[in-house]
């Protein structure tokens, strides 16, 4: 049988607040444990929570972003539940009145076609601290008592209270691939509007997918499970993958999905159940007394929107158009707003938008890529890179000889000037014809056999006069020049 | 020096005619020799009071003080504050000291009161008796036999047995009047927002509100201008002005019109109450007020709403007592279910626990909408009985409490009983209106209280109406015979 495949996500974006939503304590991160609770993270009697009014101007940022609707009047609502690393017992959320409303995002398929995927709600809340346990990472906090035996747990409510803005996805996705994209997407957007770092290692960024199959055509939605957790977009692809393969091979064994709570193990590489419907909480949501509705100014919400940045997909198809680029090579410049900044000066330098983007996509991108660093943090800028490209263009060197300068710019040589590293390493282009022409004919001379082979018809030997040439010349002959004239030099005669 | 209002005390300090100090040694030792027999305080503070009361006798000789500075008060034991413990009348807090002051006591420590204590209270305000103390019950000054009224029941009991010149309360459903009421001092409860709750141990959030109990109306503007103000810390304090509520205290009541509710002169209200109302309807008359009768149709709904209200939004409020990071912990849970499970059970009282587990039961998935949603949709009605009734007239007056002091130990057994004490102030609290309670005439040597109410921010008004009366009367000047 064939099966569509379901997939809804919910990512939990931290919003990049100093202070946390409801109290003043801060939000950075990797302070050492409990040093950024104040008594109203903690929970203590008689404290009470205000409004971080940042954290709400993020919301509605993103809300403007993705064409949604911003309420008018959202409310704050506990979620009651036990947990120790929950202090008051309920976590400060919104349910029924969210902030933003139903919205929507554009992915760009393999195939370079777009789909529109529906946003359902955007939503404040905060975060929980974290348990840690003994035999877990932070030795510092486990206690080990030895007289008794027993086992201890700590907690570290450093990130309690930190915002979050919870990004509910319509059932909109068909495909792992297509939820890849479209957390992607949402990641993109966060960042370029700097309402999140997006830091997925410190987890500012993390994913719930809810998966189900139905038999293809089928039109009411067969039993989801929803995956906790996932904080990388290969572990979502991978649980994606695992979870698709485990409900069809239940369903073709004429077995039944129950509704339930999975956790995705990257090391066994499976999911497993966490708790099933049954288990879960009735979280017995109501209003927070203690908080007012949060009531938007149209002027604020309109102010706010003007103050967003030329959004990626708009800016994607200004670059397609005026710049004759690839779909592909306009969307990984618009990554971030840093990467889009980069080509913008380098472009600014250089002109040739198409070779900026060739840079930028493979000998930057490789670079950064195998360092594991960001764009921003690039031993190269756009400054240096465009003083490279400039030789480029007016063939100073070679297309070799440049990605020999790149590796030694970003490698710090020369204190990274381009100039500098070719005049050391001696890669000038020779270009100069009469100069060109008498190793030519030198090398013609000294290889009479293999001109009387050529010529008589072995053209696979026309390499190895270029070879011979670009060896006279340390590499540093203009390849074209090369060519052009070797082939006029040997057909004469 | 007991009798004297707080502005003559204040004239007395600032002429030197006594100083802090021997007032508030005079009330320490009041407290050491007469409160075992009523059990008002959970803690005393004398070394911290007379260094108090030193400090502002000293600032008392440079002049320009407060009409506060030096005057003794204590704190209903709900009210956090630094240093001391903080229990809220539970097992659970009985560990507890907070690292800051609520709003309400920053406030008048900056005024420049002492502190003498913090005052018993039923278990995080949960009662009408003061009987649900992990601390025991309070006894009524007037007749040790009797309940004091709650939850602000060690507060009601102080400054009428004179330990005290005044005292912070609080009411969610009459926690403040009733005990007045009981006690024959009065108590005025302001509109929801009107006092910071930052710091004060939350029971119902949206009902919650600080308060005064003193002798007098003129002195309860005294402290009440002093508590009240907008905080940034409390989301749900009122940003408005704060008047001068001793400057109104002598206006004129002719051409006010006092509103009596029919509802509450009906059945249930003790015949012999009824008359001592009366009594002062026709003394707010002879003082130039009109009175008539209203109606305010939903009142009998008050009780059922607010029973599901406040125990949603306190079993909510309460699960941070997990034992986890303060308060009580049991010994050796043998996992984190049990340490929840015995930490609570230990600690928490059976009103507590039985508030819990209805405010969780209406909350519970498939209960919401009939239970909490429909009490809110009444709470609603309640409100818009009050805002008709205020476009006819300026006050509501009716009894606090049906009932004069009841028998300790007599309405344990039937808390429906019990919660029916409230009847007539919890429609206040649900309306977020401004209410206080007066002494009129006695009952059988017990106190009587009665009831005004005002619309929103109206403090002034009924600070007013209570003064005006007892101008004219001595029965805020009785005082029981300890």
């Amino acid at each position: 049988m064939l099966w569509e495949i379901v997939i809804g996500l919910e990512i939990h974006t931290q919003l990049a607040t100093s202070s946390k939503i409801f109290s003043g304590a801060a939000t950075a991160f990797g302070a050492p444990p409990n040093t950024q609770a104040c008594a109203i993270d903690l929970g203590l009697p008689g404290v009470l929570p205000v409004l971080n009014a940042e954290a709400v101007r993020c919301a509605v940022r993103f809300g403007q972003a993705i064409n949604a609707h911003i309420a008018e009047y959202s409310i704050f609502a506990r979620k009651n539940y036990f947990y120790p690393d929950l202090p008051k017992g309920y976590q400060i959320s919104q349910y029924e009145h969210p902030i933003v409303g139903r919205g929507a995002v554009e992915i760009v398929l393999d195939d370079g076609t777009l789909k529109t995927i529906g946003i359902t709600r955007a939503h404040l809340e905060e975060d929980a601290g974290k348990s840690v346990h003994e035999d877990g990472l932070f030795d510092a906090i486990a206690i080990n008592d030895a007289a008794t035996g027993l086992r201890y747990s700590g907690i570290d409510l450093n990130r309690a209270g930190t915002p979050l803005l919870e990004i509910v996805s319509e059932p909109d996705l068909r495909s792992p691939h297509e939820a890849v994209a479209y957390a992607r997407k949402i990641h993109q957007l966060v960042r370029w509007i700097g309402i999140s770092d997006g830091n997925m290692q410190e987890g500012s960024f993390r994913m719930d997918a809810n998966i189900s199959l139905r038999p293809l055509g089928a039109t009411q939605l067969g039993t989801r499970a929803e995956i906790k957790n996932i904080n990388s977009f290969r572990f979502l692809q991978r649980a994606l993958e695992y979870e698709i393969d485990r409900q069809r091979e239940l369903l073709e064994d004429g077995g039944v999905v129950i509704q339930e709570t999975r956790l995705y193990d990257s090391v066994k590489d499976e999911t497993r159940s966490m708790r099933s419907k049954e288990e879960a909480n009735d979280y017995r949501y109501f209003p927070d007394p203690d908080l007012l509705p949060v009531a938007l100014d149209p002027a604020f919400v309109n102010a706010v929107a003007a103050e967003l940045p030329e959004l990626p997909d708009a800016l994607r198809q200004r670059l397609q158009l005026e710049y004759s680029l690839t779909a592909a090579d306009a969307i990984s410049i618009t990554a971030s707003q840093a990467t889009a900044a980069y080509f913008n000066q380098l472009v600014q330098q250089i002109g040739d938008a198409k070779l900026v983007a060739n840079w930028m996509n493979a000998a930057l991108a490789a670079a950064l890529n195998k360092a594991a660093i960001e764009i921003s943090a690039s031993p190269v800028s756009a400054h240096q890179l465009a003083a490279l490209l400039a030789r480029v263009q007016d063939q100073t060197i070679s297309a070799t000889s440049a990605k020999q300068v790149f590796e030694a710019m970003w490698a710090g040589e020369e204190n990274g000037d381009a100039e500098r590293i070719i005049a050391a390493r001696g890669l000038r282009q020779i270009s100069d014809e009469a100069a060109l022409i008498a190793i030519i004919d030198a090398v013609i001379a000294a290889n009479s056999q293999q001109v009387a082979q050529y010529r008589s018809g072995k053209d696979k030997l026309f390499g190895f006069f270029v070879g011979q040439v670009m060896k006279q010349t340390r590499g540093q002959a203009n390849p074209a020049q090369v060519n052009a004239l070797l082939e006029m030099r040997l057909r004469t005669d | 020096m007991l009798d004297l209002t707080i502005a003559e005390l204040s004239a007395g300090l600032r002429q030197r005619h006594f100083s802090s100090r021997e007032l508030t040694q005079t009330l320490l030792d009041r407290i050491a020799r007469y409160d075992a027999q009523l059990n008002s305080f959970i803690t005393v503070t004398p070394e911290l009071a007379l260094a108090q009361a030193d400090a502002a006798d000293a600032l008392l000789t440079q002049g320009d003080c407060h009409l506060l500075t030096g005057i003794p008060i204590a704190h209903k034991d709900i009210f956090c504050t630094a240093g001391i413990r903080t229990s809220c009348g539970s097992k659970m807090l009985d560990n507890f000291i907070a690292p800051y002051d609520a709003t309400v006591v920053s406030q008048l420590a900056a005024a420049g009161v002492v502190l003498l204590g913090k005052t018993n209270m039923d278990e995080f305000a949960m009662g009408s008796s003061n009987e649900n103390s992990y601390y025991g019950a309070v006894k009524n000054p007037w007749d040790k036999t009797r309940v004091p009224g709650g939850s602000s029941g060690g507060s009601a009991a102080a400054v009428a047995a004179q330990f005290c010149i005044a005292a912070t309360g609080t009411d969610t459903g009459g926690s403040i009047r009733q005990p007045a009421a009981f006690c024959g001092i009065t108590g005025i409860k302001p509109t929801y927002g009107r006092c910071s709750r930052w710091g004060m141990i939350a029971f119902a959030s949206s009902l919650d509100q600080a308060g005064v109990l003193s002798r007098s109306a003129a002195d309860a503007a005294v402290l009440l201008n002093t508590m009240a103000g907008f905080d940034a810390r409390d989301s749900t304090s009122a940003n408005v002005a704060v008047p001068d509520y001793s400057a109104t205290l002598n206006n004129d009541l002719h051409g006010v019109t006092i509103g009596l509710p029919r509802e509450y002169f009906g059945a249930g209200l003790d015949n012999h109450i009824a008359v001592s109302i009366q009594q002062a309807i026709k003394l707010y008359e002879s003082l130039g007020a009109r009175v008539r009768d209203i109606s305010l149709p939903n009142s009998a709904l008050s009780v059922p709403a607010y029973y599901v209200i406040a125990p949603a939004e306190c079993s909510s409020n309460l699960a941070r007592y997990d034992g986890v990071r303060f308060g009580h912990r049991c010994t050796a849970p043998r996992d984190l279910n049990d340490l929840y499970c015995r930490s609570r059970a230990e600690a928490f009282g059976a009103e507590v626990k039985r508030r819990i587990m209805i405010g969780t039961y209406v909350l519970s998935a498939g209960y919401y909408d009939a239970y909490y949603l429909k009490a809110q949709q009444i709470r609603r009605l309640i409100r818009d009985d009050f805002q008709r009734a205020f476009e006819d007239v300026d006050v509501i007056l009716g009894p606090t409490a049906p009932t004069t002091a009841f028998l300790l130990g007599d309405q344990c057994d039937d808390p429906v009983a019990m919660y029916l004490n409230d009847i007539y102030t919890i429609s206040t609290n649900l309306a977020g209106l401004p209410g206080l309670s007066l002494p009129v005439a006695p009952v059988n040597g017990l106190p009587v209280g009665l009831q005004l109410v005002a619309n929103d921010f109206q403090e002034a008004r009924l600070l007013n109406l209570a003064h005006r009366l007892q101008q004219i009367t001595d029965w805020h000047r009785a005082a029981p015979l300890i």
